[in-house]
């Protein structure tokens, strides 16, 4: 009988996902393995090893930074430091009131205004924000979900401005709300309406063939740092993605007409080769989904873009510079796993907001992998490794078996309205923290080689006045614009809503005189209502 | 004799934050630990959480927040307590909260603050050590 490397008495080896792993793997666990099957060439079908015949040898992924705090004029000073400094993309994250659909006046904003991000209060902001920026030659990334057609209202108005086609725009957007229900928070209205406010953004640049758009991003990273299992990482995203495809499709939308403006983000953890067997997993796993679950035809809509994150949930507040040993194994992770957009964490994540010297570093870690390691000089290099093999299809496997649950119970709205999905990663959480309570899973540095330290990083602040520099700037804003223009504007926004038509229309219209993120988000809470979270 | 009353301990998270991987946790961890305990979810006010601490009675008041308002909202809700009449109430906090900013919090009434990396039981050892549940 095989040896499974689990004996009475002795250690239990397991995956964070539960997958128990042998003392070593040989070919004799890829019996029935069929390389053209499983793996196929990179670049085609079913893209386990990469969505481009050549990767990186090519171009490296690009190398992302996260940025947007204060206000929007600092916002735009930082954008141009990192710009200067070899990024090509830009995340633009803005504040949890902006999230939220709330100026930066209303009373739950207090403490939070220019935290979290940028504060997003109106056209004004976004055009101060992008002052001097070249949109054509950047990916602009940003982080709105719950508000996504108020906020792609907001651009295609600056874009319109500026006189600037907005089917030559890089832009991204988060958009994927059925994620933001128990692991990130920044709903506004219940778990259906969500999905069709989702939607209007999707089928929006559709039609107008959007087609460098990522307006929905399908996203693992967050239910990861809640505590997700890669195995319920893989499951529920995909189930989120079938939602929402289903409702496109039933717009009468062909599922190659959006499919090219979908992509997925996900997060890379420690445990290295199940991280790349995941990334591996998820690209055959979407290329199977799309091409027999939805017959889709187009190979941009079968590979999957994958956008990534380094777990910072693993970083530690004790001994932070630990932290930039962890992120490059994370960030090695992603590299071989084979994504298109990489942010690594800084080192202080677990203490406050970056630095610009722990962005530096983060930045530096990819580019030394990148540039130094020679991992990149061919395709999947892991690819064929026995324990890889086994571990890409366990995954899939197991979360194959999870997705199906997830269907039978009504899909993926209908785990989020029940809290299946809740639930099932608050327990996974759970174990896990127990595991490094009692020391059984090591952390270096908290569970074990403590060391007493003074804390000496820089940490970077928020200027407490910022809050009110803004909650005066939008007070301004609201006396000295045309209140009647915006108050016809924002009637137009709540009778698209009732009539269920596309919002982003006149979502542009009100932003281009100048309604408030509030305010628009506000005459669609009169419509949809608000969602309130599950107590435990 | 009737056997001694259990802890109550009220969980919240004030303000937008909507991380709550540990507040979970940290319900669960403590519900093991033989504590009654009630979490709020997400998005509550300091006005709300206050009203629920006074209505359930609770011994203790949980405070997470890693979005940065700490420094707003944690004292807000000690000043509430108080003025609800309930001042006596164990505030503790957790989440991200810099070093720089403990004394702050402490000179405003919060007693402890448990940050990433803090053990179980130093957590339901502080509560245990301070609380005296209610008769």
């Amino acid at each position: 009988m095989a040896d499974e490397g689990h004996m009475e008495g002795e250690k239990t080896f397991s995956t964070v996902s539960g997958i128990p792993i042998k003392v070593t793997y040989t070919p004799d666990d890829l019996s029935n393995w069929k390389h053209q099957r499983e793996l196929g060439s990179p670049g085609e079908y079913p893209f386990t090893r990469g969505i481009t015949p050549t990767m990186y040898r090519d171009n490296l992924w690009q190398m992302n930074q996260y940025a947007g705090f204060a206000t929007p004029e600092e916002t735009n000073e930082w954008f141009k430091y990192v710009i200067s400094q070899g990024a090509k993309a830009l995340t633009m994250a803005l504040d949890l009131p902006s999230q939220c659909g709330y100026d930066s006046d209303y009373p739950l904003a207090e403490g939070e205004v220019g935290k979290q991000g940028v504060a997003l209060d109106s056209l004004a902001d976004l055009e101060t924000i992008l002052d001097g920026i070249q949109l054509t030659n950047m990916r602009f990334s940003c982080l709105a979900n719950a508000i996504g057609p108020s906020y792609l209202g907001m651009l295609l108005a600056l874009l319109e401005k500026k006189g600037i086609p907005p089917q030559e725009v890089l832009m991204s957007m988060q958009n994927d709300i059925l994620k933001e229900f128990g692991f990130r928070g920044t709903y506004i209205f219940p778990p259906r309406p969500s999905v069709k406010v989702t939607c209007d953004v999707v089928e929006y640049c559709a039609r107008h063939k959007f087609n460098n758009a990522r307006v929905l991003c399908c996203c693992a990273y967050h239910m990861a740092e809640a505590g997700a299992t890669p195995v319920q990482q893989l499951a529920f995203t995909l189930a989120n993605a079938t939602a929402y495809i289903e409702e496109l499709i039933q717009r009468g939308l062909n599922v190659d007409d959006f499919a090219l403006n979908m992509d997925t983000f996900q997060g890379t953890g420690m445990e290295l080769f199940e991280e790349v067997a995941k990334i591996r997993a998820l690209r055959r796993m979407w290329a199977k989904m799309m091409k027999e679950r939805f017959q889709a035809k187009d190979p941009r809509s079968i590979s999957l873009i994958v956008r990534a994150y380094t777990q910072g949930s693993y970083f530690t507040a004790q001994q932070p510079l630990n932290n930039i040993v962890r992120g490059t194994i994370e960030t090695l992770a992603a590299v071989l796993g084979g994504m298109q957009l990489l942010t690594t964490s800084s080192y202080d994540e677990a203490l406050a907001l970056p630095s610009p010297e722990s962005v530096t570093i983060a930045l530096r870690t990819q580019q030394i992998i990148g540039y130094e390691s020679g991992v990149t000089n061919t395709v999947d290099p892991m690819g064929g490794s026995y324990y890889l093999e086994s571990l890409t299809d366990e995954l899939e496997e197991r979360a194959t078996a999870l997705y199906e649950q997830v269907q039978s119970m009504g899909g993926a709205i209908a785990a989020v309205e029940s809290g299946f999905y809740e639930h099932e990663v608050a327990k996974s959480a759970y174990e896990m923290a127990k595991r490094k309570d009692s020391g059984d899973k090591v952390v270096i540095g908290v569970n074990q080689y403590v060391m007493d330290e003074p804390r000496k990083i820089q940490i970077r602040r928020i200027d407490p006045a910022t809050e009110q520099r803004q909650i005066e700037k939008v007070k301004k804003l609201r006396q000295e614009r045309n209140n009647k223009e915006v108050e016809v504007a924002l009637a137009r926004v709540k009778e698209a809503a009732r009539e269920g038509v596309n919002l982003v229309p006149p979502m542009m219209e009100a932003a281009k005189v100048y309604a408030t993120l509030g305010e628009m988000s506000s005459v669609l809470r009169e419509v949809y209502g608000e969602h309130k979270a599950i107590k435990i | 004799m009737t056997g001694e009353k259990r802890i109550k301990v009220l969980l919240a998270k004030p303000g937008l934050d909507g991380h709550d991987a540990g507040a979970k946790i940290l319900a669960l961890a403590l519900r093991d630990e033989g504590m009654e305990v009630i979490y709020t979810g997400i998005r509550q006010t300091p006005e709300a959480i206050a009203q629920i601490a006074l209505q359930e009675a609770v011994d203790v008041v949980g405070l997470s927040c890693l979005s940065g308002s700490h420094n707003t909202l944690f004292p807000k809700v000690v000043r509430l307590l108080q003025e609800l009449g309930v001042g006596d109430t164990l505030v503790i906090g957790g989440g991200i909260i810099p070093e720089e900013d403990i004394p702050y919090l402490q000179e405003r009434g919060v007693k402890a603050i448990f940050g990433p990396g803090t053990s179980f039981t130093s957590i339901t050892n502080f509560i245990r050590q301070t609380v005296n549940p209610s008769n």
